[in-house]
């Protein structure tokens, strides 16, 4: 267990986090489901890579490229399917999410199945971080403003919001189209960590891994989402030992969570520190009574 | 003109098959309006139980093949119990449903790749592979017992939804499943019926696929293209289920006859979207209008 190895981890779990990010704003704040976003992933991936090996693109630049090619796609996916009702739409993401799989899989240009190697390594855990910072501070505030808030409306109640005003179709393509930008970055930043791309690595697991992460942490937090992220990246590491069975936990674990805490670790709570303040205010008042009652004694 | 029947008859065979995966899907569907992603991992343990009653135990094929349907089936009905019985009490979204589905499917793959291992196996050879002759177009043995075996069990399948009152209750409890409770139907029981026959076709699904091909813990994934022909005739809808099998093992031999076996997957997923697209009911799908 050197640094090296840990730094691998984190920087993994950041990648990931980047992509959870998105996901938690589709899904926990919107309350739309995607089964697709590895392929979102995988758009972004392969136009960062395709930007800073044909193009001599910097790395930067390149990654918003890549999060743009992710968005630009899913606004052509949104505005096929977004009208399509809760598992309809599940469903179409899922098929779009493998038809760019099974595409990329014979565009030789990329290396077709067989992968894609010599991506230059770019993504350090110093640039990860920083990424992230940003990713959730733009969240953070978009979900506290007019908009976010209209998100959480469409959630809460779709018709309503509608009738109140909301043009509902446009917010929900603008929460697929951030989502899928985020998935997209994400996708890049894999692209340089790994340095190898094949299309196998988005397969639909990943996807649905993404989901369980977001659902894991709570629909609806941003701080679930990060918990979410990081905890269930480095859990299969952890497991490491016991290789052949990590996923057989992982499996009954999400079955587990499903039936027993279906609101996730956060249900819906973000940690800041009013928050922790009121949490600590609670636990010491609760001291305070039982002493009170246990005083007859 | 021989070699384009001789795809179709290719086409019929395996479509069968995906007919009979496909039924599954539809079939709880119909009745708790959710995708059973879990209906994959069922037909791969069919598929193994099949292969290791015929060659661990040595039984004779019609006797392996009975005991993976039933044992399929009572899978399904177990997995019913554990990972949805629970969110069903709770009036939980679709979402839990299919969430606890993928999370079933991950544990299933993954068990028997940790206890079997991810080898391929190949079943022992049942029937010879002397084709059938008529003219210039042969059919393959195992061809024609597929399509024989899959078109009875459907046949009973109908069989049972339309002359038992068992089959009465499993279509009123599609139609509505309050209602149905109100009118005395045990809706927790026709749910245990429609998980039990929809495990009882994978297993007799996954023997057959494995016969054909061959066995190992990633066949989930080729039933998700019976998934997707489940929707390309309309999900909750039998006769749609096998309709859009059929037309899509058909579509699929042929693009692999005609233009590249590479784009035979792909061809799936394109149609599964074009149909979500213009026709999300699917070809005879039951219309589900979202009330708010």
């Amino acid at each position: 267990m050197g640094w090296y190895y840990i730094q691998g981890i984190l920087i993994l779990s950041g990648i990931y986090l980047m992509a959870v990010l998105g996901l938690s704003l589709l899904t926990g704040f919107t309350g739309l489901f995607s089964f697709g976003h590895a392929g979102f992933m995988a758009v972004g991936a392969y136009t960062t890579a395709a930007m800073t090996i044909k193009f001599n693109v910097p790395f930067i630049l390149a990654l918003l490229i890549g999060g743009l090619a992710a968005a630009l796609v899913s606004l052509v996916i949104g505005k096929l399917t977004l009208n399509l009702k809760g598992d309809y739409f599940c469903i179409a993401t899922l098929g779009f999410g493998e038809a760019i799989r099974l595409i990329l899989d014979n565009v030789q240009y990329f290396g077709g199945a067989r992968g894609w190697p010599g991506i230059p390594l770019k993504t350090g855990l110093m640039n990860v971080i920083i990424f992230n910072v940003i990713a959730v501070v733009i969240l953070v505030n978009l979900i506290k403003s007019r908009h976010g808030r209209n998100l959480q409306a469409i959630r809460e109640e779709e018709m309503a919001s509608q009738i109140i005003g909301i043009n509902v179709f446009k917010y929900k393509m603008i929460s697929l189209a951030i989502s899928a930008a985020y998935a997209g970055i994400a996708g890049g930043m894999l692209a340089h960590y790994t340095g190898f791309l094949q299309p196998k690595m988005f397969q639909l697991i990943k996807s649905t891994e993404l989901t369980i992460m977001v659902i894991f942490g709570g629909l609806g937090s941003i701080s679930g989402s990060i918990i979410g992220a990081i905890v269930l990246t480095s859990l299969p590491e952890v497991l490491r030992a016991f290789d052949r069975w990590r996923l057989v936990v992982y499996g009954a674990s999400v079955i587990f969570i499903m039936i027993t805490r279906p609101q996730g670790l956060m249900g819906g709570y973000e940690i800041t520190i009013t928050n922790i303040k009121k949490l600590i205010s609670r636990i010491t008042s609760l001291g305070k009574k039982k002493h009170t009652i246990g005083g007859d004694n | 003109m021989s070699a384009f029947l001789q795809q179709m008859i290719n086409g019929l065979s395996i479509g069968s098959v995906y007919a009979l995966m496909a039924v599954g899907y539809s079939l709880v569907y119909s009745i708790m309006n959710f995708s059973n992603f879990a209906h994959g991992g069922v037909i791969m343990i069919g598929a193994y139980m099949g292969f290791f009653l015929m060659t661990a135990l040595e039984l004779p094929f019609a006797v392996a093949f009975v005991l993976a349907a039933i044992g399929a089936g009572l899978l399904a009905v177990s997995l019913e119990r554990i990972a949805y019985r629970p969110l069903r009490k709770r009036n939980a979204p679709f979402l839990y449903f299919i969430i606890s589905a993928m999370g079933a499917s991950i544990f299933l793959e993954n068990i028997v790749v940790a206890t079997i291992g991810p080898t391929f196996r190949t079943y022992p050879k049942v029937f010879s592979s002397t084709p059938f002759q008529f003219g210039q177009i042969s059919v393959g043995r195992l061809d024609a017992i597929m399509f024989l075996i899959s078109g009875i069990s459907l046949m009973m399948l109908v069989y049972i939804i339309e002359k038992t009152k068992t089959g009465m209750a499993i279509k009123s409890t599609a139609y509505s499943i309050r209602a149905s409770t109100l009118m005395g139907v045990n809706t927790d029981r026709i749910i245990f019926i429609v998980f039990g026959l929809g495990g009882v076709l994978a297993g007799i699904a996954g023997v057959l696929f494995g016969m054909k091909y061959t066995v190992y813990p990633q066949i989930g994934f080729i039933t998700m293209k019976s998934f997707i022909a489940a929707v390309f005739g309309g999900l909750g809808s039998l006769p749609g289920a096998v309709i859009g099998s059929i037309l899509l093992g058909v579509i699929e031999t042929l693009t692999a006859g005609y233009f590249s076996s590479q784009y035979r997957d792909l061809i799936a997923f394109i149609l599964l979207i074009a149909v979500l697209i213009w026709r999300p009911s699917g070809l005879m799908g039951k219309i589900t209008e979202d009330k708010a």
